[in-house]
């Protein structure tokens, strides 16, 4: 299959967590998360209790998906950053190179001046960490490696999952 | 797709419902979500219509529990089926690991069933995916009508790769968690098959 599935270590992990608390801290938000394209929460810092991230991550993922289709309807290749103003709390999604997206929900305590600038930082930071983890898989891909947790699964293990 | 974090020890997999308008795609999730206990589900999410019909997505994260030390996520999703919202089905395949696809047994909603299936293969080649090489089941849906085509020339319409294939009636559960539980596992065995 051409589009493999997203396998994320705990290093990078790390970087990951760590770059958005960073973000998180200076830009004054209340809430930053990064979410695979396909809808999935890669990791997710700030105050987060009461927030539904789940849910938010396949939503956010929608969007993205259905502004960038509404970009090629329109001839551009995607809108790369899209903002939506609430009266309390503003959204503010951006693309991290070609996998995922950074979302920071922040209040009047933060300006989208400030928001804009922390964003552009950390996302070529984070560009940086996929960048690698993309090597890495595919490098595990070709390498068939035996520690993943998936080799001894069995259809039963799935079986009692539902039972 | 598939996405193993091994920080957080997590597999999560992305399950698709396709099928026409009507099917009872939503239904399914409506199901699952009213039997699976509240700490294994989050929140349903329907975007949909004043009329209730799916408009963008439903949307049904589970996490049933954990297999050697990982959690095992499975996010549900369904497919607007009426024809006019092609571009939103499109969109919903991305990075799809499963997909089952609903069949409406209906006699008269024969030809939509077909539509619907050559919608799915065209829509997932844009995503350079084959149907062939993806955990793909089938629901026969409605069986409780009265005007139910036969399941053998279902199976002979419906389903040239012999596909699993199941009987259902979703509003009373019937097949419902038989169909998810069976390409749950393909998908989880196809997955070990890559890695
Ligand atoms: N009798 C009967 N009715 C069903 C069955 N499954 C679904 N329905 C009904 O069919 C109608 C449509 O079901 P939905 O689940 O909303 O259909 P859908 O596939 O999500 O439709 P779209 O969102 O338009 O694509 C509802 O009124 C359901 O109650 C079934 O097995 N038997
Ligand atoms: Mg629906």
């Amino acid at each position: 299959m051409l589009n493999p599935g997203l396998v994320l270590y705990e290093e990078d992990s790390k970087l990951i967590d760590k770059e958005l608390q960073k973000l998180n801290q200076l830009s004054r938000s209340k809430v930053s998360f990064l979410v695979d394209k396909d809808g999935q929460l890669i990791s997710c810092v700030g105050e987060t209790n009461g927030i539904d991230t789940t849910s938010l991550a396949s939503l956010t993922a929608g969007n993205i998906a259905a502004t960038g289709g509404m970009a090629k309807l329109l001839g551009e290749k995607e809108f790369s950053i899209l903002f939506h103003e609430g009266e309390k709390d503003n959204i503010h999604i951006s693309l991290v190179g070609q996998r995922a997206i950074l979302v920071v929900i922040f209040d009047e305590r933060s300006s989208l001046g400030l928001i804009r600038l922390r964003v552009k930082r950390s996302v070529s930071a984070l560009t940086e960490v996929f960048d690698r983890v993309t090597k890495k898989m595919d490098k595990i891909n070709s390498e068939e490696d035996g520690d993943s947790p998936l080799t001894e699964i069995t259809e039963d293990d799935i079986e009692n999952l539902f039972s | 797709m598939s996405f193993i974090n091994y920080s957080s020890r997590e597999i999560s997999c992305k399950i698709v419902y396709y099928g026409p308008g009507l099917c009872g795609k939503t239904t399914n999730l409506q199901h699952i979500y009213k039997k699976i206990s509240p700490d294994s589900k989050g929140k349903m999410i329907s975007l949909a219509t004043e009329t209730e019909r799916t408009l963008f997505f439903d949307f049904l994260p589970l996490a049933l529990g954990s297999v050697k030390g990982f959690k095992v996520r499975f996010h549900l999703y369904t497919v607007p089926g009426q024809i006019f919202y092609d571009a939103s089905r499109k969109l919903i395949l991305r990075g799809v690991d499963g997909v089952i696809f609903v069949a409406d047994s209906q006699v008269e909603r024969m030809e939509a069933n077909l539509e619907s299936v050559d919608n799915l293969v065209k829509n997932l080649k844009e995503h350079d995916f084959n149907l062939e090489d993806l955990p793909y089941v089938i629901q026969y849906n409605k069986r409780d009508l009265g005007n139910v085509v036969p399941l053998k020339e279902m199976e002979e319409a419906l389903n040239p790769r012999k596909v699993p294939y199941f009987e259902a009636v979703a509003p009373k559960g019937e097949g419902v968690f038989e169909t998810l539980k069976d390409v749950a596992k393909m998908v989880i065995m196809e997955l070990k098959k890559k890695s």
